[in-house]
């Protein structure tokens, strides 16, 4: 049992870092980036190409790097502490993380190649409105007719579906089950609305009619199990991305205290302060934990273990982010409140990563039905 | 990161189950289980039967019975321990002042003492606490002052826990009332049977009798019971409170309790409240795991993990949380007195008042929780 980076991975963190912070070290960078489509900066996006990041999951064969869900947990802690808006858990971990899962070897070596190599942005289009985090489409139908496939219906919000050079499309098969399709963005049929979402980043809706559709892997086989395991992938991390953003907005949130004077003593005087400060450093600790030990549950392969441990950390994550975002607005005040000041920003990303894959009470409520199943959560059980 | 225990490890763990489920007593074990207070000679036979298969001690300098353990290995080995509901070995003998002896005492008090104190011979009282010396310990007034040969003890001791079996009884006195208060402090070691020394019953919320006043009147104590030097009372306080690691949060008697708090829960566990309750203390008490693990995997010899204080503050707060639930359990059954003979109402419900009101004290012992948020405060984020 091990808690700790090798030697390769800190060294991996090290890059990303330095990275991401000569583009966003300023925040009001991001902001400038945030407020023009696409939303992210195709510069970074290829840097992080170049430096084989958007290939990190997938295997060589595929034209990736074949690192696993470690690696892409430090990629993504480090995205979280600037925030950067690039789209790495959508198009990488989402998208192409089913495409992995489901795709025939051609189609993986085609898409997830091009992904990794940066000239083509994969989106997955898979909520859809009124539905709230299931595995399975419902609104979108897949129709087969001589050997080819059409999607009807609609699909939002799609996290960067407007900036995407193709699109990953999940529908309700006609004799049952969930199905995953390769879908161009210029087909027939296809409407697509970008929109900002609250944080700066980028969704859309997308609205098909009779489109083409080319089926990922097998025609007309259900992938529901995939979309599941890729979802739980996803989430933690996610989870990552929220450890970055939450450790960064309680070390703003110090900073703060230790430097705003007000009755003439800076606010750190106060222990009222100081406490609730030092309440947000245990969710932040207790969170760190939980996510790396379902990052290690995740390696294992297993994917009973893996759901089970996704929602775990998708609960204590979505605990503890918000806790230390409503309370680093609050112990900032008012300055907290302004669009320039990073604080509150960072608080509307750790919503956001809820949203795009499941809040605490959706978790808990998975976890309230397992309760009886056993008698005692033992977290280092061989599987 | 690995998430898997070594293969030693994992051996280890299994040779840990083994001896505390099978070489302890069952009568004693079902005492712990039921919740019921321990006799003195259950604590005694219990502690030599882990000391003749050196399991009581395993922190001790190898000269003296410890086994040179990683801080993880200490960890399973408490976490077995305390799953099998083995009583822990008593904590003033072997965490406060044996770890005290043998790192500051004299070989002549390492010899007289170390060997009777790992197997319980002697029983050791705490006197530290006085009533105007609390969370301000340094402010203590007990007074020794020396006379020839010996000192003179004047003074109050409180909250000694299980005063009533000490045989002997480690204090911090007062040896110079001119300089700064931490500089004052010297530590002895008194013979509880000395004449002018008095135990005085506490009654508690409970209607337990836990804890103890400690009166001294002229009591004389030989010079050579002085640990340390002279005045250097408070570094061997700082070193005793200080310097734990491993057991900080009792997460197996967490863990444990909240396991059997579902079996006791009955048809109640079909309640959707009580089953999102209970999966909501599941996910933190595996977050306290984790972090416990974490910290024994990773401490740096000597010094204390940052994260010790988050422990003590969330292994508290749980373990008042997992007694609550039990007394929502019980409900109306709750009313029936611990102790009375003529109820049809079942143990555990008429134990669970008592227990609760009893942990009470967890988050006020050992440094409050809010004496935690002030390390974490001041030594973590540095306000």
């Amino acid at each position: 049992m091990d808690f700790t980076y090798d030697d390769e991975q800190v060294a991996l963190r090290d890059a990303v870092r330095g990275l991401v912070r000569k583009a966003y070290g300023d925040f009001e960078e991001r902001r400038r980036t945030t407020r023009e489509d696409p939303g992210f900066s195709e510069k970074l996006w290829a840097q992080l190409a170049e430096m084989g990041l958007l290939g990190l999951p997938f295997s060589e064969d595929d034209g990736g790097v074949g690192a696993g869900p470690v690696e892409v947990g430090i990629v993504a802690h480090e995205l979280g502490r600037v925030l950067a808006p690039e789209p790495y858990l959508a198009s990488v971990v989402l998208a192409g993380g089913l495409v992995a899962a489901t795709g025939t070897p051609e189609q993986r070596a085609e898409l997830l190649g091009a992904l990794s190599a940066g000239e083509v942005l994969l989106a997955l289009a898979h909520q859809e409105p009124g539905s709230r985090w299931a595995p399975a489409a419902s609104a979108v139908t897949a129709r087969e007719e001589g050997g080819s496939w059409t999607l009807t219906g609609v699909k939002e919000p799609v996290a960067h579906g407007a900036r995407a050079d193709v699109l990953v499309v999940t529908a309700a098969l006609p004799d049952g089950g969930t199905g995953a399709f390769v879908v161009a963005p210029d087909a027939d049929g296809v409407t697509r609305e970008g929109y900002p979402t609250y944080d700066g980043g980028r969704a859309a809706r997308l609205s098909l009619s009779g489109t083409p559709a080319t089926p990922l892997g097998e025609p007309g086989a259900d992938v529901t199990d995939s979309i599941a395991a890729v979802l739980d992938t996803a989430r933690v991390v996610a989870g990552h991305e929220a450890l970055g953003a939450m450790e960064v907005a309680l070390a703003t949130t110090t900073e703060y205290l230790k430097n705003r004077k007000q009755f003439g003593v800076p606010l750190n005087t106060f222990q009222a302060l100081n406490f609730r400060a030092a309440d947000m450093y245990v969710s932040l600790e207790l969170a760190q934990s939980v996510v790396h030990w379902a990052t290690m549950v995740l390696a294992t392969g297993d994917g009973d273990r893996s759901a089970d441990a996704a929602a775990r950390a998708g609960l204590q994550v979505s605990r503890a982010g918000r806790h230390i975002g409503q309370e680093a607005i609050q112990l900032h005040g008012g300055i907290a409140m302004t669009a320039e000041y990073s604080v509150g920003s960072y608080t509307a990303h750790l919503h956001v990563l809820e949203q795009l894959l499941g809040d605490g009470q959706h978790h808990l409520a998975a976890l309230a039905g397992t309760v009886a199943d056993h008698e005692v959560l033992d977290p280092l059980a061989a599987s | 990161m690995q998430l898997e225990l070594s293969a030693e490890d994992q051996a280890f763990r299994e040779e840990m189950r083994t001896f505390f489920t099978t070489q302890v007593p069952q009568s004693i074990r079902d005492t712990v289980a039921n919740g019921r207070e321990l006799t003195k000679e259950q604590f005694v036979e219990n502690q030599r039967i882990l000391n003749a298969a050196g399991l009581a001690v395993p922190h001790w300098p190898e000269e003296w019975g410890g086994r040179g353990w990683s801080d993880l290995r200490r960890h399973l080995w408490l976490e077995e321990m305390q799953r099998a509901y083995v009583p822990a070995p008593l904590a003033f003998n072997a965490n406060m002042i044996g770890p005290v002896i043998a790192h500051f005492g004299t070989s002549s008090q390492k010899e007289r003492f170390l060997p009777a104190t790992a197997n319980l011979d002697i029983w050791w009282s705490q006197g530290f606490s006085e009533p105007d010396a609390g969370s301000d310990l340094a402010s203590l007034r007990t007074t020794a002052v020396r006379d020839g040969d010996h000192f003179v003890v004047n003074g109050q001791k409180t909250w000694t826990t299980l005063g009533q079996h000490g045989d002997w009884i480690f204090t911090l006195v007062r040896t110079d009332p001119d300089v700064k208060k931490q500089a004052g402090i010297s530590m002895l070691l008194i013979d509880m049977t000395s004449p002018g020394l008095e135990v005085r019953p506490i009654e508690l919320i409970d209607g337990s009798h836990e804890v103890n006043e400690v009166w001294f009147e002229d009591v004389r104590v030989p010079a050579d019971l002085l640990v340390g030097e002279l005045n250097g009372g408070w570094t061997i306080a700082k070193f005793l409170l200080g310097n734990e690691r491993v057991g900080v949060a009792p997460v197996g008697a967490i863990k444990r309790a909240l396991g059997r708090a579902k079996e006791l829960a009955g048809p109640l566990l079909d309640d959707p409240l009580t089953r999102a309750r209970v999966a909501g203390l599941e996910n933190e008490l595996l977050a306290l795991e984790l972090t416990a693990l974490r910290v024994a995997a990773h401490s740096s010899e000597g010094a204390p993990h940052p994260a010790s204080s988050v422990l003590k503050l969330k292994g508290t707060e749980l373990q008042q949380a997992v007694s609550e639930l039990v007394l929502d359990l019980a409900g109306p059954r709750a009313l029936g007195a611990a102790d009375a003979t003529g109820s049809d109402l079942p143990e555990w419900a008429r134990r669970s008042a008592p227990t609760y009101l009893n942990l009470r004290k967890a988050s006020i012992y050992g440094g409050s929780n809010e004496i935690q948020r002030q390390i974490i405060a001041r030594t973590i984020l540095g306000l």
